[in-house]
């Protein structure tokens, strides 16, 4: 019956939000505004050749029909004609060949690159680590749960905004190391003509070049089970005294973090935070109420996990469950989120265990 | 039966053999596959390994050797290469090393398996002495430096430049525990 | 083209060595009738294809704005999955051999198939498989979510349980094209009329031949890849399993070996259609009846060396990328030819646009717009940028819905008359034709937009940009959808009730299956007619 409603409420609610983009984007890169080129001379070819043959079929439909008159002729066969349509067509497609060929080769270009930025495709999220600093981070959709069930308005970045998006420096010559750690994902920047898919156990390189500086949006192109749709890839281009000052703040905020593991914080504090935690991180699985779905992801709400022995439930957020579709959270959260959720999960969504954990009791 | 009956079920078995050969065909992708790929090197495995009788160093330029790791499915382990990168001259020989912690409070067993890019470099990326492959062990809370010695063939085509040997651990213990119990098997009976 | 000499006595039905059908079920259990076996394959074929037509529906719905308003986002995945499994091998490929088991014996002047209770296995195991597949939807964690071309490892290690019985019901589908394509060629090779020579056989007859060639060359490929995976799943084989030493690449080179002369051997059959429907209806013989055959020979050949195409962004080394687009781009070349040839057949003849005519240009048009998307996706470079987007759905609901699936309607409407007996109306089946090209292009053209604009495949929500071609093509689906009701009401209208067609149905027509009695005799054909 929601349903229902939630449907016909939203066939009345049609805002003028989208657009009719109906071409590809020529990009902010040289290699994209080749690709660009290449796809509209290819397009161009097909539209004349698609003229010619249906305007003689059209012409035929029109003129050649019995309820005018028309009588058949009986020729059926001319070599000459055949090995004309022949050898034309194959000229066309050796004449598109050849800048096709040039532009495969300038993407194929494996010298050395300013930055090396392993991407990681996860069930469902990206992880970044930028190979010459020590920065490591995920990348979530964080686009809120209720816009995506329609009971709020959808922001316009709707699917396509993350917690924390790549970001790298304009001009420099940035190289993609991709791989996956579950199934196969495939990451993908339209704006820069990226697009590698990113194989478990195996290591795929892609590169970039991007001549402005701007917030680009991508998305997974691999089919990766339930949330394929559900994990953007965005990438701010920054110019290079910016991106010099946010390496610089990932570095501070890193310390910080170590900082904020040491403190001690209250049983509210760590409910608070640990509902957020719980919300961008558990709910997709485990639903907000913490219900679950039977027989697919198991409900916090009673869990002999979440109200049993604390070390278990740490453990199992920390180390995953192998076999299952539950990760392991230890690489994907700081201490002080697992703290909190472990805290949030105990005493709300039903259950009131009333203990615990401090961040620096989290190890990892 | 009449001749053309006879040449009938002749073709329909000829057609059928032809199908199963096919499905034994589908199976010989497997091997030919690997074949494929060890000859042109396409898919970035075809790592040599072993000692090599490489004599000459190519003073003129450097390659730069990345090493990148990862831990698919959630491996726990803390895996990480010593250095990132190092320039080598082609043909001289390098070593290096991985360092692995088993952070949980269990036996494990794990596995590292290597990748390379660009795939055209796989073959001239010679892994003298490497622990791919391996069965690594460790106890709970142990750790272990993993050794690599590997050469660049000086023939590594002039265009490339960089090349990234990347490793992926995974996690063999349930495998290796029906191992061991069957050998502790074995030992329990032998001693009896 | 043949010319025939038919002694219309000895296909009397009062013939003492013929009996009338059976009686009741058991007629349609035990036949070993090519008629009936083609009969009961059509039917079976329109029914997976409404199951498979509903779940587009509830895929489409589901699109038509952006939110999760219908269906969660797994059961989604579900339903692209059998909506590709239960097209390609439920709806075309079994309409594709009915009509081959209804038209071939009659066409080359044969009683019936070489292997007529082999025919009837062929069939009956299928409802059997597509049983065990739809019933996968209501097993715990569901169906198949992992897409038609179900790739490692989401589709071994991260499967649910239903993936083996999956596996099962390909096994046996692929048992059954097997044995359908030993039939045919069976048939063909060896049961034509004396003076019927191979290059005088008509050109559906032909692309038959071809196909299953393909058939019996790649769907044991399948089977080889689904076993390897069965392996992974349950014996611990590490086959597109890296962790033991395996690649998940491996699976998609296995997969789209098969997987690429798969899509031809859905389309060749209907480049046979249209090669017999367009001269009738000119009043004109086929042009270039040998290029013809020799296109189709080439396209054939040239499906198996093109498969990575499919793989542009899966990491391979650029020499394999050059060498799949140039192999990929060669298959224009053949596949234009066809088309000029068609054109060049109506070219001053003496053209009326009767229903099946009407689905023949259609086709002629939109396929050629599918083959314009495909040769744009040949381009590996700006493939890209058009990979794993609408772009690709765009191109290939167009070369498989007006394509494929435009001709199996052609040829229903061309050859009902003859096996009904009853005329059409010509009235409904152009209303039938307007809605579904209507439909059909509402529904598909847009998805080239939103796959340009950025839109990836084989997700059940999406940004606000893509919102206005997403709601225009579930509108077009829904057309579509519905006006193939009228599709159901014609052939059944017409199996029941019509005007007498004569032997020779259209006035154009040409080939042994016009001369004849509409409705066909239950055997035609025991004795062969003579041809020159």
């Amino acid at each position: 019956m929601t349903k229902a409603i939630t449907l016909a409420l939203s066939l009345l609610a049609m805002p003028a939000w989208a657009d009719w983009q109906v071409n590809m984007t020529e990009g902010v890169t040289a290699l994209s505004r080749e690709i660009f080129d290449l796809h509209m001379l290819i397009f161009w070819i097909c539209v004349v050749i698609g003229v010619v043959v249906f305007g003689v079929m059209f012409y035929s439909i029109f003129k050649f029909r019995k309820s005018k008159g028309a009588v058949s002729e009986h020729w059926h066969e001319n070599t000459t004609v055949e090995v004309v349509w022949t050898v034309i067509p194959s000229i066309i497609l050796v004449a598109m060949a050849i800048p096709a060929t040039a532009t495969l080769m300038d993407m194929y270009d494996t010298s050395e690159a300013d930055i090396d930025i392993q991407v990681t495709g996860y069930q469902w999220k990206w992880r970044y680590q930028y190979l010459n600093e020590d920065i490591d981070f995920f990348s979530n959709l964080s686009t809120r749960r209720e816009e995506i069930v329609n009971t709020a308005a959808k922001n316009p970045n709707y699917l396509l905004e993350v917690d924390n998006p790549l970001v790298i420096p304009v001009n420099k010559k940035v190289r993609f190391l991709i791989t996956a750690n579950d199934v196969i994902h495939s990451w993908w920047v339209p704006h820069f003509a990226v697009k590698k898919d990113a194989i478990p156990g195996f290591i795929n390189e892609s590169w970039v070049k991007v001549e402005e500086p701007g917030v680009y949006r991508g998305q997974c192109t691999e089919l990766c089970g339930k949330d394929h749709g559900f994990m953007p890839v965005v990438v701010e281009v920054k110019s290079e005294a910016d991106y010099a000052q946010w390496v610089a703040d990932q570095k501070a905020m890193k310390l910080a973090m170590a900082g904020e593991s040491a403190k001690e914080f209250s049983m509210d504090e760590l409910i608070a935070k640990g509902e957020g935690v719980y919300n961008k991180v558990c709910a997709a699985c485990h639903q907000p109420g913490g219900q679950g779905i039977p027989g697919a992801f198991p409900a916090i709400t009673g869990s002999p996990v979440a109200t049993g022995a604390i070390e278990k439930h740490i453990d199992i957020i920390v180390n995953g469950k192998a076999g299952t579709a539950m990760q392991a959270f230890g690489q994907q959260l700081s201490a002080v989120d697992i703290a909190s959720v472990v805290t949030f999960q105990r005493n709300r969504l039903g259950n009131s265990v009333g203990d615990s954990v401090q961040p620096s009791a989290i190890e990892k | 039966m009449d001749p053309r009956q006879t040449q009938t079920k002749r073709l329909a078995l000829r057609l059928a053999t032809a199908a199963v050969a096919m499905f034994g065909f589908g199976f010989a992708l497997v091997p030919l596959y690997e074949v494929f790929c060890d000859i042109t090197g396409l898919n970035g495995k075809n790592f040599s390994q072993g000692p090599t009788d490489i004599a000459r160093i190519d003073g003129s330029r450097t390659v730069k050797i990345q090493f990148l790791t990862s831990n698919p499915a959630d491996m726990p382990w803390d895996f990480r290469p010593s250095v990132r990168s190092m320039r080598v001259f082609p043909g001289e020989d390098k070593q290096t090393a991985f360092y692995a912690r088993n952070p949980t409070d269990s036996w494990m067993v794990a596995q590292a398996v290597p990748s390379v890019t660009p795939s055209e470099a796989a073959p001239y990326l010679h892994k003298v002495n490497c622990f791919c492959f391996d069965r690594q062990p460790l106890e709970a809370g142990a750790d272990t430096e993993m050794p690599l010695v590997f050469v660049v063939d000086p023939d590594l085509p002039k265009h490339i430049s960089t090349i990234t040997l990347s490793y992926s651990l995974y996690d063999l213990t349930e495998s290796q525990k029906v191992t061991q119990l069957t050998l502790d098997n074995d030992k329990g009976r032998a001693s009896l | 083209m043949a010319t025939v000499d038919v002694d219309l006595p000895h296909v009397k039905e009062d013939d003492p060595h013929h009996h009338g059908p059976a009686k009741g079920l058991g007629r349609w259990l035990y036949t070993t009738n090519h008629k009936d076996i083609g009969s009961m394959y059509l039917i079976f074929s329109l029914c997976m294809f409404m199951i498979g037509g509903i779940m587009a529906l509830v895929i489409r719905a589901e699109l038509f704005q952006p939110g999760l308003q219908l269906v969660e986002p797994n059961f989604f995945n579900q339903m692209t999955t059998m909506h590709g499994l239960i097209m390609v091998f439920g709806a075309v490929m079994p309409a594709f051999v009915g009509l081959a088991n209804w038209m071939i014996p009659m066409q080359v002047g044969a009683p019936d198939m070489a292997l007529p209770r082999m025919n009837n296995w062929s069939f009956w195991i299928l409802p059997f498989a597509f049983l065990i597949l739809l019933s996968s939807l209501f097993m715990p964690g569901g169906a198949p979510n992992f897409g038609w071309t179900f790739y490692a490892p989401l589709s071994t290690t991260y499967a649910p349980e239903s993936v083996t019985f999956f596996i099962f019901g390909v096994h046996i589908m692929g048992a059954s094209s097997i044995m359908g394509s030993i039939n045919i060629i069976a048939t063909i090779l060896n049961m034509r009329a004396p003076g019927m020579t191979l290059m005088k056989m008509p050109l559906f007859v032909w692309t038959w031949l071809i196909t299953a060639f393909l058939l019996i060359a790649v769907m044991p490929v399948l089977a080889g890849v689904v076993t390897m995976m069965l392996m992974d799943i349950h014996f611990g084989t590490s086959f597109f399993n890296a962790a033991g030493g395996g690649d998940p690449v491996l699976f998609q080179h296995v997969f789209w070996f098969f997987g690429h002369p798969e899509v031809y051997i859905m389309i060749l059959p209907a480049f046979g259609i249209i090669s017999e429907i367009i001269p009738t209806f000119a009043r004109k013989r086929l042009f270039g009846y040998s290029s013809m055959v020799y296109a189709v020979a080439s396209i054939a050949l040239l499906s198996f060396v093109v498969w990575a195409h499919h793989m542009f962004t899966v990491g391979m080394p650029v020499v394999g990328e050059v060498f799949f687009m140039f192999a990929t781009m060669l298959i224009a070349v053949p596949t234009g030819v066809k088309v000029f040839n068609w054109v060049a057949t109506m070219f001053r003849g003496s053209m009326t646009f009767e229903t099946p005519m009407l689905f023949a240009l259609a086709f002629v048009v939109l396929f050629t717009l599918g083959g314009f998307s495909g040769l744009m996706l040949a381009i590996a470079p700006a493939d890209f940028q058009y990979h794993d987007t609408y772009f690709v759905v765009a191109h290939f609901h167009y070369v498989l819905v007006p394509g494929a699936i435009f001709s199996i309607m052609a040829a229903t409407y061309y050859w009902l008359p003859k096996w009904t007996g009853h005329q059409l109306n010509e009235t409904m089946g152009k209303v039938h034709f307007w809605l579904s090209f209507v439909g059909v292009n509402i529904t598909f053209f847009p998805m080239h937009f939103v796959g340009l604009a950025g839109m990836p495949r084989r997700i059940p929500d999406y940004a606000l940009q893509f919102a206005d071609f997403n709601s225009m093509a579930s509108v077009g689906a829904f057309i579509f959808g519905f006006s193939q009701l009228v599709f159901i009401y014609n052939v059944i209208q017409n199996v029941r009730a019509g005007e007498k067609a004569t032997a020779q149905v259209w006035e154009g027509a040409q080939g042994l299956e016009w001369t004849i009695p509409s409705p066909a005799p239950y055997h035609t054909f025991s004795t062969p007619p003579k041809v020159d």
